[in-house]
């Protein structure tokens, strides 16, 4: 079985693009489960199961959604294994931009989109830095000048990347990133031992474990104050 | 090559190559005061702890770095070669697997070929098969030429070395900058030389081809449809790298479409376009049937068809003349010759 992980800040159209390509896949006869994790609600789960594509989710609830991926993957890898799946797709939302759920020798995707802004680039951590292959949505909607510097943006942040434009809508650009997904001499049977591509950030504070009231008297733990008036970036 | 490069000053890596600057700035790395450390000792100046805190990936940088720099000086070399004179198409199949109506279509750079077909028909994939340089690897089974050769890899994968460009109705601007900062940042983007005349001729040209002219200091999101629609095919047909520009229909408002089309052809580009508007389509020199998923058909334009856009640029022309006069607050009069030819 393939196993390809693909992440991307909400609303980029992660699901769009994966539906699409999961369709041209089929047209060569691979077949395709995806996992879906998820902070507090999704129903692309239902998106899924029209297009008869095997689908679980996950929510994440109370947990930290990429820790969460990462204490689940070797299980969902086992459910796909199980379906006899030839890929599993499983899918993130990138929530605070800082943690990436890709895995050491494992195909990631990134997929972002061109109303976000010229500084998203920058602003997204290892999701896009680390990505294999980064995609482009929503390049319909805005001018070809626009696309072009957002290009050039995504690469100077990732130069190692294959980006491409895809469109979600039409799905103009899926099947060409269906022949980069999948490959029939790769078999993946656990990611047991397997190690992310970046460090996940450590925090355990007393508001992890549920304190709610404010004040230096509640605070323990891995507490960072930021520096008022002083250069805090570097 | 990947040593080499994380091991030399950067104050030496900024003189040979200034454009590493911008891959410091998108990777939020300030190496003011580092000019004489190598990449790798200046990466390895932060604790662990900021390396956490920031997000830095030592090894990636470093990787990304080299190619950087290979993928930029690759790019700055290709401007200079003019790369695309031709673009062949060698037919496939429809959705039914029949073969298309062709067998080979050659378009010169500086021709204009319109697209003709209902919607759904197949003009997504026909676009996705020449942007991909389809080699009988996608659902079609066209064949993509590029100078009667298979093309270079490079066209799948560069990011700065794109085959098409795309123009269509739905595109507005979203960034919230100046006329005069936009075309500055995709100048930059682009890393042409004289930035300041470039984006004095994609002004001059937008307006050229707008009804109603703007400034420097416009907010690109106040443009109206037709100016931006002039601004964004003045800076397609000037500062684009990509050597074949697909339109998606031009409204018939705010902008001289037949100016538009001929500046874009100027600049040497292969112009493809999708349209229903016939004097759109007929100033094409040839047109592309599209049915079922294939390429039905290849029309190229008869006498009678040039007399008839005459006939229709005629009526074209009085249109706007009234829409004009509309505009300067004036009354509109009868046309007596409106219908004849």
């Amino acid at each position: 079985m393939n196993l390809v992980t693909f992440s991307g800040p909400p609303s980029s159209g992660k699901t769009s693009i994966i539906l699409k390509t999961i369709e041209a896949l089929k047209m060569r006869g691979v077949s395709v489960g995806v996992v879906k994790f998820d902070c507090l609600y999704t129903d692309d789960d239902i998106l899924y199961e029209k297009a008869n594509v095997p689908v679980k989710k996950g929510l994440s609830g109370s947990l930290c959604p990429d820790h969460f991926f990462v204490s689940n993957i070797e299980e969902v890898v086992q459910w796909g294994k199980k379906l006899d799946l030839d890929l599993l797709i499983t899918e993130s939302a990138g929530l605070c931009n800082r943690c990436s759920p890709y895995i050491k020798g494992i195909k990631s995707v990134c997929v972002i989109d061109n109303l976000s802004g010229i500084n998203t680039p920058k602003k997204i951590g290892p999701m896009l830095k680390s990505a294999d292959i980064v995609v482009i949505t929503k390049g319909d909607i805005v001018s070809q000048a626009e696309r072009e510097v957002f290009l050039s943006r995504v690469n100077s942040v990732n130069p190692r990347a294959i980006s491409m434009h895809i469109n979600g809508l039409t799905g103009q650009g899926a099947y060409e990133l269906s022949t980069l997904l999948y490959d029939e001499d790769e078999n993946i049977d656990t990611v047991q031992g397997k190690e992310l591509k970046f460090p996940m950030p450590s925090a355990l504070c007393s508001y992890c474990l549920g304190e709610t009231r404010i004040g230096e008297a509640y605070q323990m733990g891995n507490i960072r104050k930021m520096k008022l008036g002083d250069e805090d970036e570097k | 090559m990947k040593n080499r490069v994380n091991s030399i000053k950067i104050g030496e890596l900024k003189q040979k190559y200034p454009f590493i600057m911008d891959y410091f700035a998108a990777n939020k790395l300030n190496i003011d005061g580092y000019e004489d450390y190598s990449f790798k000792e200046y990466l390895e100046h932060f604790t662990e702890e900021e390396k956490e805190q920031w997000a830095i990936d030592t090894e990636v940088l470093m990787e990304g770095l080299t190619l950087y720099i290979n993928q930029m000086l690759e790019f700055l070399g290709i401007k200079e070669e003019t790369s695309v004179k031709s673009l062949t198409i060698l037919a496939g199949r429809d959705k039914s697997g029949d073969r298309e109506g062709f067998e080979k279509i050659d378009i010169k750079s500086g021709e204009i070929i319109s697209i003709v077909g209902p919607t759904g028909s197949g003009k997504s994939r026909l676009l996705a098969d020449i942007e991909w340089a389809a080699q009988n690897d996608t659902p079609t089974g066209r064949t993509i030429l590029i100078n009667d050769e298979v093309p270079d890899k490079k066209w799948r994968f560069s990011s700065n070395n794109r085959l098409v460009a795309q123009l269509s109705q739905n595109m507005n601007f979203v960034m919230d900058l100046t006329v005069h900062e936009f075309l500055t940042l995709h100048a930059k983007s682009r890393m042409v030389e004289n930035e300041e005349e470039v984006v004095k001729n994609i002004i001059d040209a937008a307006n050229n081809l707008a009804g109603e002219k703007f400034d420097l200091n416009t907010p690109i999101t106040s443009l109206s449809g037709g100016q931006s629609r002039a601004l964004m095919i003045a800076d397609t047909a000037i500062l684009s790298s990509s050597p074949i520009v697909l339109i998606d229909e031009i409204e018939n408002a705010g902008i001289d479409r037949k100016k538009a089309l001929h500046l874009l052809v100027s600049s040497d580009k292969i112009v493809l376009m999708a349209t229903h508007d016939p004097i759109l389509a007929l100033m094409g020199d040839r047109r592309i049937v599209i049915k079922n998923g294939g390429i039905k058909d290849i029309i190229e334009i008869s006498d009678e068809e040039k007399e008839v856009l005459l006939q229709l640029e005629k009526m074209d022309s009085i249109i706007q003349k009234m829409r004009n006069g509309l505009r300067n607050g004036e009354k509109l009069e009868m046309c007596n010759d409106c219908y004849r030819s």
